[in-house]
């Protein structure tokens, strides 16, 4: 639209006709108050709080509504404004309890600034106030009638946002109130978003009530580990007897990729953290058959020696190493390597959720095909074959759901099952379960393959009259199947796409080549010249066994030792104990999983709440993790992986590439008060050039990463000032999509499942417990 | 969005009901008169009413019962066979609108929403309703009785006891 | 039954065929009925409009806006079908004028509603009653289905090739569904909460259409308008208020009545003389001149013409028309109390300044009345009533707010009087509930 011209506070302003007046001013950092305005959300003008005076208009109106004009005078701090929003607070906390503080959003209250802003703070209000006892409406969800100004913030959030209108307003007057949509419970996602949009104390969490106050915790930035969205979620931590404990998860500034969102999983399912069953010391299996606490230079020596001792009489095809899919990219970088250059194996493989092998052997040297999570949300026509993000990316969902509500976007789905983002879709078609293959022939043209019908015919010419279009496709295509998408998509005028992957970091998983056939970047084994190079080894040349090949090595005998790296393979893969009794099992990880149960050896491992790195979500979007937590007693993949490698007798230096040439100035030559010191540290770490100063630096390793993964070449600068860096999907180095076993096993987690990981969540169980129709089956193991 | 199989609601009212649904552009226009009739009929609304005519017009329990409770005539509760509702608004106040309250408070032995023992009666103070110029007026159920004094109004009590009292529906 | 009154003042256009049996489509007949309609479907709808303009009709909902031109605001083309709704909530305390409509002239409003529809281009009307006037429903619901009957409503009314429908809907006890947009949501089975303005209904209406809104007497007076001419009619009122109203005189008043009144006739003639003065003889203590919401006048103040600009110049408004005489002996407070306790409890809810404000004001006032009262109590009615004024979403805030300041500003000294556990010297109850 075109642009106007209008004067607010006196300065000259110009928007796009048609900008609501309270936004056109936030754009400009002239805030006005508001507490109904929610962007992106359905308009209300309820709270009354947004008023300005607009020259020409008899009444004050409210700026939440209004669009602006050209040649609109508004001022929006007048007297007259501030005593209007100051009489508007005073009735609010006339029935409001002002119980500040013990309220959760003590601190972090609208209500509570703007008392203090427009000075309300003694209200003229001595009638008696309503009590009403807070009700629990959810294991997640908590509901203090008293302390709700009735924004509709959540009941919007809920219908609007997540489309799942649980919340509801009942009854009129004084009277109103906010009702969950069971009576005096709530049957829905449990996802907190009413939760996290409330701007007061009303809607509190079941994790976080009562248990500290905001500026008491230490928030740290970083990205969930449970779906392949990599949405950003803050953790509040606090200190506790054994470390530092999460006490909070919530999307607190709303910068991440995930804009406004998180599911249940970031805000809440860090409580498999605290678990008191958690490995703190290392388990070493005594002659007796039983497992024995052993200190970490005793356990690492141990299984330091029988590695040593299989590689020299048996060599390292005797060996096997499964990796993790909620690892660091730098962790599983360094397995891969550990595995390839220390034990000399390509024996190593990680539960694949999807074919990113064939994805990007398909999109070889195509630039700008694949899209980040954030397109999803702005992508004007979308075509989602398979999947079913509202349990398995629900922020892919709720992006899809915000893209249609807000910018019409055209999603046209197809699947077998009657999906709840049918409701968004312009147009939806139900195939039979093996039908995905024929239906993308059909796309392409070929009328043979489906019954087609009108409906059919419809949905083809929509997607063929599109002018650009997002694929995103689910692990219900593999191998050629994708080959043959990713050829359909291309002959179209537009296209991006999505394999959509299942945990936090598969992606990265295949990206860094915990691969028996690719090296990271999906390098050919058979073609690894310049990594052979660079490590200065010779790196074994054939493709390893891959995940099920092991299995099957073990069971006849073949394979003298497994080393499981964050991985439950033996519950996933149903896999009979009886295979591993010959094999040397070392296992990481943070529970004694049914896979660390059949172990030799056993070391306690952190989670990805507690080290830093990268991860990679499904779409290629690479982010910053951050330590958050700390809990004495384990260590990280990373330093695990160092110190055995030390033990085997491997050179740390070329493992790992610290300490090298930098010699660096830490600000002490120019004083520490000028604040160069900060500056210069940060130009350091922006060109990866800060010190690393010992082989547990994971950042050394990204630096090596960086080097020799072309599609890794991002800018460090913005990756550590938290915004995500997008991988390139033309510079991965795959030649041709070679004949290989895919091997893919999607984990079929829902809402409140993650795998192994979720089971340890007492929250998600104490959700599945409460939400007894339909039970989401527990998924296997990760 | 559909006709239930098996329904709570006697024949004419479910006929009615599928009526009702196809008169107006959308469905749930329907909603507010098919509440008040279901009311009528079962005496309060159920959670048996919610659920059907949530199913009937295609919406959420949830979205029922949000409208059910926003207005003042329908209630979740059952109420007297005869609902004597007096208004006590400024017309009727004026004109003796309280002392009818009060008179009825006396008579029935009940307070403002509560039911007579035998389930006859139950009394509510209401709002005006709309016969101002022939205050005071109260209502028996959808009958009006106005100009009342305390005799007229143990005339009133007395009809319907005797069950001979109008019976709009 | 409501008892009808007569006085010879009255100008009977409306009311002309109340009491006649008009409820029976061939007595409606006899008494010119439908002739209004067929001569629209004969002129059309530029004419209508031009005949409604100048009539002088100002709606009779309360707020006297000019029904002819809210028509014209329609626009002609629209993608969505526009439609007629009739207002028959009537719920503001004091008003029953409506109700005799209803009752006696059912044919008149659906006439009106068609002739409604002809002007903008709709094919659909909907007749709203409040759900308490089921009886009147009853009698609505009979006209509809009678006019359908002998071709009047349907497929080509009247032989004319127009179709036309008329729907007829109950609520359920909300005060806050009069308000128009209100009324929509309402009508579309939702909560009765206003709606956002801009757009305005005549652009975006019921179901999205155009949609023009008016009150059930102003619909049951456009017949009489086409039949007798737009000027002519205009001539009978005052100045830019063409026409007469039905004005319901209730309260302490000898005979109390809905009279059909010229537009600007002098309110204290219509108290001492057509209903006959104040109840027993006794004296005038203020009049609150247009149903619950309008400032109320003193005794001095009620020498004034009962149109929208005269009572706008005295303070006051002419409302929906429902004039509440009070005499001498009723206490102010209380009756300012059992004003705010209405609105209290008719509140939808929706904008924190008249939800809370209506409660806080309840609860203060009720306690000035009980006898609990402090000296600020007066102070901080008056602060948050003028608080409340102009900044809520819909005029309820205000139809709470004004009369309460009208009260506090024109007998605080009563209040006064109530103040430091002072007995009411008019005391006849303990403590008002409201209901
Ligand atoms: C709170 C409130 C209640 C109202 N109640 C009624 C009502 O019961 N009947 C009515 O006709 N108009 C009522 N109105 C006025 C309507 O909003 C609207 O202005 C009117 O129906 C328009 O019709 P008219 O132009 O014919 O007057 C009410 C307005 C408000 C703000
Ligand atoms: S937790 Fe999520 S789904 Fe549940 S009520 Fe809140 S917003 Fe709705
Ligand atoms: S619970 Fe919170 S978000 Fe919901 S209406 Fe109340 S204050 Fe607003
Ligand atoms: S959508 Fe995925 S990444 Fe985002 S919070 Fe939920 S589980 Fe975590
Ligand atoms: S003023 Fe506000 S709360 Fe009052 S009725 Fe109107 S919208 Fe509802
Ligand atoms: S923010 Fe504008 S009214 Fe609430
Ligand atoms: S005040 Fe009682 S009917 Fe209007």
């Amino acid at each position: 639209m075109a642009d106007v011209t209008f004067t607010v506070d006196g300065k000259k302003l110009t928007a796009p006709a048609g900008t609501l007046l309270i936004d056109a001013c936030k754009a400009v950092g002239i805030e006005i108050p508001a507490f109904c305005y929610y962007p992106g959300l359905s308009l209300q003008a309820a709270c009354r709080m947004c008023v300005v005076r607009i020259e020409k208009m008899p009444k004050l109106q409210t700026a939440c509504t209004t669009t602006v004009a050209e040649g609109m005078v508004v001022q929006t701090e007048t007297d007259e404004i501030k005593q209007a929003r100051k009489a508007t607070i005073e009735l609010l906390l006339g029935n409001h309890p002002l119980d500040c503080p013990v309220c959760d959003a003590g601190g972090e209250c609208e209500l509570q600034d703007m008392t203090f802003k427009y000075g309300a703070a003694e209200s003229k209000y001595v009638e008696i106030k309503q009590h009403r006892e807070e009700q629990q409406w959810s294991p997640v969800v908590f509901f203090d009638r008293p302390r709700c100004i009735l924004c509709y913030r959540c009941v919007r959030v809920c219908g609007e946002g997540m489309d799942v209108w649980a919340l509801g307003i009942q009854n009129r007057g004084v009277s109103a109130v906010i009702a969950p949509n069971g009576q005096d419970h709530l049957e829905c996602e449990e996802c907190g978003m009413c939760i996290d949009i409330c701007p007061v104390g009303a809607l509190t969490s079941g994790t976080y009530r009562y248990k500290t106050r905001p500026w008491e915790m230490t928030h740290v930035a970083t990205i969930c580990t449970h779906c392949g969205d990599g949405c950003k979620t803050t953790l509040g931590t606090r200190r506790s007897n054994d470390g530092m404990e999460i006490v909070r998860g919530d999307n607190r500034d709303k910068s991440g990729i995930n804009g406004d969102f998180l599911c249940i999983k970031g805000r809440y399912a860090f409580d498999f953290a605290n678990r008191t069953e958690r490995l703190t010391k290392p388990l070493v299996r005594q002659a007796d058959g039983q497992f024995k606490e052993a200190s970490w230079s005793e356990a690492i020596d141990f299984a330091a020696k029988r590695l040593r001792e299989i590689r020299e009489s048996k060599g390292g095809q005797a060996i096997g190493v499964i990796g993790s899919n909620r690892t660091t990219n730098e962790e599983n970088y360094l397995l891969q390597k550990f595995a390839r250059t220390v034990l000399g194996t390509n024996n190593i493989d990680h539960h694949r959720t999807v074919d990113y092998v064939s994805f990007a052997a398909a999109l070889a040297g195509k630039s700008e095909r694949t899209a980040s999570l954030r397109d999803t949300a702005n992508a004007p026509a979308i075509l989602l074959l398979g999947n079913d993000p509202t349990e398995q990316h629900p922020a892919l969902a709720w992006n899809l759901r915000s893209n249609v509500r807000l910018n019409r976007a055209r999603i046209y789905i197809a699947n077998h099952a009657e999906i709840k983002l049918r409701r968004q879709a312009k147009q939806f078609l139900e195939i039979p379960k093996d039908g995905y293959a024929s239906l993308v022939q059909y796309l392409a043209g070929n009328d043979s393959v489906v019954a087609a019908n009108e409906q059919t015919a419809a949905f083809r010419d929509a997607i063929r009259k599109e002018e650009s279009l997002l694929i995103i496709f689910g692990s219900e295509f593999r191998g050629r199947d994708i080959q043959a998408l990713v050829e359909f998509g291309l002959s179209l005028p537009n296209t991006k796409f999505v394999l959509l992957g299942d945990y936090a970091n598969s992606r990265g998983a295949a990206d860094m080549g915990l691969l028996p056939d690719t090296l990271p970047g999906y390098v050919p084994v058979a073609s690894a010249a310049h990594f052979a190079d660079e490590y200065g080894a010779v790196l074994p040349q054939n493709a390893g066994l891959d995940l099920l090949q092991m299995f099957d090595a073990a069971q006849s005998g073949n394979l003298a030792a497994l080393y499981v790296v964050g991985s439950n393979p033996v519950t996933r893969y149903g896999v009979d104990p009886a295979v591993l009794k010959n094999t040397f099992v070392i296992v990481q990880d943070m529970f004694l999983t049914e896979t660390a149960q059949l172990a030799d050896v056993v070391f306690p491992a952190a989670n990805l709440y507690e080290k830093a790195g990268t991860v990679t979500n499904t779409y290629g979007d690479i982010q910053l993790v951050k330590k958050a937590a700390d809990k004495a007693g384990v260590r990280s993949d990373f330093e695990l992986i160092v110190r055995l490698a030390d033990r085997m007798g491997a050179d740390l230096k070329k493992l790992v590439p610290f300490g090298r040439g930098v010699r660096a100035d830490m600000g002490q030559t120019r004083g520490a008060q000028s604040g160069e010191a900060d500056r210069h540290s940060v130009w350091l770490a922006a060109h990866g050039l800060e010190p690393k100063l010992s082989p547990f630096d994971p950042f050394a390793t990204l630096d090596e990463i960086q080097r020799l993964v072309p599609s890794y070449s991002f800018s460090r600068l913005e990756l550590l000032a938290g915004s995500d860096q997008h991988a390139k999907s033309e510079l991965v180095q795959i030649s041709a999509a070679p004949a290989r076993r895919d091997l893919v096993l999607p984990s079929q987690d829902t809402l409140f499942t993650s795998g192994t990981l979720g089971r340890y969540s007492d929250k998600l169980k104490e959700v599945l417990d409460s939400h007894t129709t339909p039970k989401p089956v527990e998924a296997a193991a990760d | 969005m559909s006709t239930p199989a098996t329904t709570i609601f006697s024949p004419e009212t479910a006929a009615r009901f599928d009526r009702l649904v196809t008169l107006y552009p959308v469905r749930r226009s329907a909603l507010i008169p098919m509440l008040l009739y279901a009311q009528d009929e079962v005496g309060y609304i159920s959670d048996e009413v919610v659920k059907e005519v949530a199913q009937r017009i295609g919406i959420t329990e949830l979205d029922v019962r949000n409208v059910l409770s926003y207005y003042s005539m329908l209630r979740t509760k059952p109420a007297g066979k005869y609902n004597i509702q007096v208004c006590t608004n400024i017309s009727c106040m004026l004109r003796g609108g309280y002392e009818i309250l009060e008179h009825c408070k006396q008579r029935l032995g009940i307070g403002h929403k509560e039911v007579t023992p035998d389930g006859q009666f139950s009394l509510e103070e209401v709002e005006c309703i709309g016969a101002c110029c022939w205050a005071p007026a109260i209502q028996v159920n959808y009958d009006f009785y106005d100009e009342l004094t305390p005799e007229k109004m143990d005339a009133v009590l007395e009809e319907y006891k005797t069950g001979r009292g109008k019976e709009t529906r | 039954m409501p008892r009808l009154v007569s006085h010879p003042d009255e100008v009977k256009i409306i009311s002309r065929r109340f009491g006649q049996g008009a409820e029976n489509l061939d007595k409606y007949l006899e008494l010119d009925g439908y002739k209004a309609t067929q001569l629209a479907l004969e002129k059309g709808a530029d004419w209508i409009i031009a005949e409604m303009k100048a009539s002088g009709l100002r709606g009779r909902g309360g707020a006297g806006f000019p029904t002819g031109m809210k028509w014209s605001f329609v626009p002609k083309q629209s993608d969505r079908p526009k439609y007629v709704l009739v207002n028959g909530d009537e719920s503001e305390p004091g008003t029953c004028k409506d109700h005799l409509i209803f009752l006696h002239d059912p044919h008149a409003v659906i006439e009106g509603t068609i002739i409604a529809g002809l002007a903008i281009g709709a094919k659909m009307g909907f007749i709203y009653l409040r759900g308490e006037y089921r009886y009147l429903l009853k009698i609505m619901e009979k006209a509809v289905a009678d006019a359908y009957a002998r071709g009047f409503l349907g497929k080509n009314i009247f032989g004319s090739g127009v179709d036309f429908d008329v729907v007829t809907q109950t609520g359920a006890g909300a005060y806050e569904v009069g308000e128009e947009s209100a009324l929509m949501e309402s009508l579309e089975g939702k909560r009765g909460v206003p709606r956002i303005k801009p757009p305005f209904p005549a652009v975006v209406g019921l179901y999205g259409g155009p949609t023009v809104i008016n009150n059930a007497e102003t619909i049951a007076t456009v017949p009489h308008i086409l039949l007798m001419g737009g000027e002519p009619y205009a001539k009978i009122g005052s100045e830019r208020n063409g026409g007469t109203r039905l004005f319901g005189i209730s309260g302490h008043v000898e005979r109390p009545g809905v009279y059909e009144l010229p537009m600007g006739y002098n309110l204290k003639k219509a108290i001492y003389e057509v209903a006959g003065g104040v109840r027993g003889g006794r004296g005038l203590k203020a009049v609150v001149p247009g149903g619950s919401s309008t400032p109320v006048l003193r005794p001095e103040e009620i020498d004034v013409g009962l149109d929208f600009d005269q009572m706008g110049k005295a303070g006051t408004m002419l409302g929906s028309g429902g004039i509440v005489v009070i005499d001498d002996q009723t206490c102010i407070v209380e009756f300012a109390l059992r004003t705010i306790a209405f609105y209290q409890h008719e509140s939808c809810g929706w904008c924190i300044p008249c939800r809370e404000g209506t409660d806080w004001l309840k609860k203060t006032i009720g306690r000035v009345h009980a006898g609990g009262g402090v000296d600020k109590d007066l102070d901080n009615i008056r602060y948050l009533a003028e608080n409340m004024m102009g900044r809520t979403f819909c005029p309820l805030g205000d139809a709470a707010a004004m009369p309460t300041l009208g009260f506090i500003k024109k007998f605080r000294s009563e209040f006064e009087d109530h103040l430091n556990g002072k007995p009411c010297p008019y005391a006849r109850h303990e403590e008002l509930v409201g209901a």
